[in-house]
């Protein structure tokens, strides 16, 4: 794909209002660009922080913009709230909004980003059942743990488990069904599943593995219990379903943009952000791209994730050198844990102990020829700091030192 | 209101104001400075808004917690200098202080 770059001049539209598209408008103009800028978003809401909503949603502050509203005027950057995208004529380089516009583009970046994965059981549609990606289901779930409503929580993920963990804190009852034999069962390692699980059962959170939903059931539209796959019933007053995310990528399926292998899905894009199409680049949530530590192409999740795609979109309209590649990093925050996990948790790992979960300090550190390739740590910031370091730099560590909590960290690395 | 002035990665010199009550880091997110990546919005999780301040005016602000600290230890470039600017809370009295930023923040 070599192109030549569009340059700081050109047109440039955005199609999405989440983090990676805010991030890119902003870099935009930081990196030179002096071109038109315009942001489309289908939320009546400016770009706003996405985290709080499952960590923070009842004692913070909800409504926190990436960016202050009128940041974007000052910045000669034209941002469309409420408005869809509905087509793109690619031999054209227009875009068709579903307010009837027409914009046109030299580069268009798709930020679509990812829209949860529905419970595909009857029921799923009554009064009390939500997803959390938006404000707005943000504004629900809070109204739901205030009214002290009996919370079932379907799915494991870091989704669930946080807002679990807001609604104990809260006294309020949250029973978690995870399909697999163990929560976070795609995403972390089973000893920090059996450590997190450990932590919310100490705390009054019900979990339930391998069990699976069938079918929802309610009074005058408003659910009442789940029933499970064995029979049996969970009573509830609410339920959240935070099963995973599906990529947003029809509007490039529709025209012929390249996507993702099948069960991955997502727009595909190289380490540039690039598309198939050399007028379309995407970025964030709906890609599907090369993630290092990963074999192939593969969809990530995160806002470090969609801050590096941001850059990488930036470098390619602008022809700058592309970013080097990233350590993926993500972070949870559950009761009093900040979990902050590093590289990608894969399966065969040596996997190393270094603190006393008990203490709530720890970090796992998981190693291949004895180079960390993850590390998932929990209140332990440097473990953390040093792990993403060593990842990135392929360091050799000595296990022994890093399994000695009382050993100077830096003494781990050879 | 304080007035800050930010040396970023390239050299260049912006001078802010910075409204008492807000950080350092959202000083250079509000005027979109280069540098302060700031990834997790100011919640000391990510160490993508670390600055170097130096002493002359360290004790313009509130000393690093245990927390901030932790995460500075292993950053890339850090100093006796080093701070994050998410805690770095700026007030009256901070007018004139000078804050450098590193181009190491991801």
């Amino acid at each position: 794909m070599t192109h030549p770059p569009a340059g700081a001049g050109s047109r440039v539209v955005v199609i999405g209002g989440g983090h990676a598209a805010a991030a890119l408008v902003g870099l935009l103009r930081q990196e030179g660009h002096t071109g038109e800028v315009v942001l489309v978003g289908d939320e009546l809401d400016h770009p706003y922080h996405r985290p709080p909503l499952s960590k923070k949603f009842v004692d913070g502050e909800l409504e926190q913009w990436l960016r202050p509203p009128e940041f974007y005027g000052e910045q000669k950057i034209t941002v469309r709230l409420g408005e869809q995208a509905v087509a793109i004529d690619r031999a054209a380089r227009t875009v068709a909004l579903d307010s009837g516009a027409d914009l046109s583009y030299d580069v268009l970046v798709l930020a679509t980003g990812a829209r949860p994965r529905p419970l595909p059981v009857p029921g799923a549609d009554l009064g009390g059942v939500g997803a959390l990606r938006t404000l707005g289901d943000a504004r629900a779930l809070r109204k739901w743990i205030e009214e002290g409503r009996r919370l079932l929580i379907v799915g494991g993920g870091y989704i669930g488990l946080e807002v679990a963990a807001v609604a104990r804190s809260r006294g309020v009852e949250a029973v978690v069904l995870e399909r697999e034999e163990r929560v976070l069962a795609r995403v972390a390692s089973p000893e920090l599943s059996a450590i997190m699980s450990g932590c919310h059962t100490d705390r009054g959170t019900v979990i339930r593995t391998e069990a699976a939903v069938v079918a929802l059931e309610g009074a005058d539209g408003q659910v009442r219990r789940a029933v499970l796959d064995g029979g049996d019933a969970v009573d509830c007053d609410a339920v959240l379903v935070g099963v995973g995310a599906l990529p947003r990528d029809e509007l490039a399926t529709a025209a012929g943009i390249e996507t993702g292998p099948p069960g991955r899905g997502g727009i595909l894009v190289d380490a540039g952000a690039r598309t198939s199409d050399p007028a379309v680049l995407a970025i964030g949530d709906v890609t599907c791209r090369p993630i290092p530590g990963v074999e192939g192409p593969a969809r990530l999740e995160s806002i470090p994730s969609a801050t590096e795609q941001a850059k990488q979109a930036t470098a390619t309209i602008l022809g700058k050198p592309l970013p080097a590649a990233e350590t993926p990093w993500f972070w949870s925050d559950q009761f009093d844990l900040k979990l902050k996990i590093a590289g990608i948790v894969a399966p065969g790992t040596q996997t190393v102990l270094r603190g006393d979960p008990a203490s709530g300090r720890f970090a796992l550190f998981h190693l291949v020829d004895g180079r960390p390739v993850a590390v998932e740590s929990a209140n332990a910031s440097p473990e953390f700091m040093a792990g993403k370091k060593w990842i990135g730099a392929g360091t050799r560590v000595d296990p022994e030192v890093l399994r000695d909590a009382d050993a100077a960290l830096r003494g781990a690395a050879l | 209101m304080p007035k800050v002035t930010y040396v970023v990665p390239d050299g260049s010199v912006h001078d802010v104001e910075v409204p008492a009550g807000q950080s350092v880091m959202d000083g250079s997110v509000r005027n979109n400075l280069p540098g302060i990546v700031a990834e997790c919005g100011g919640s000391c999780s990510c160490a993508t808004c670390h600055v170097y301040l130096d002493e002359e005016f360290a004790g313009l602000f509130d000393e690093a917690t245990d927390e901030e600290r932790d995460l500075l230890e292993f950053a890339e470039g850090a100093d006796a200098r080093s701070r994050l600017s998410c805690q770095l809370i700026v007030r009256d009295g901070c007018d004139g202080v000078r804050i450098s930023v590193p181009d190491t923040n991801g």
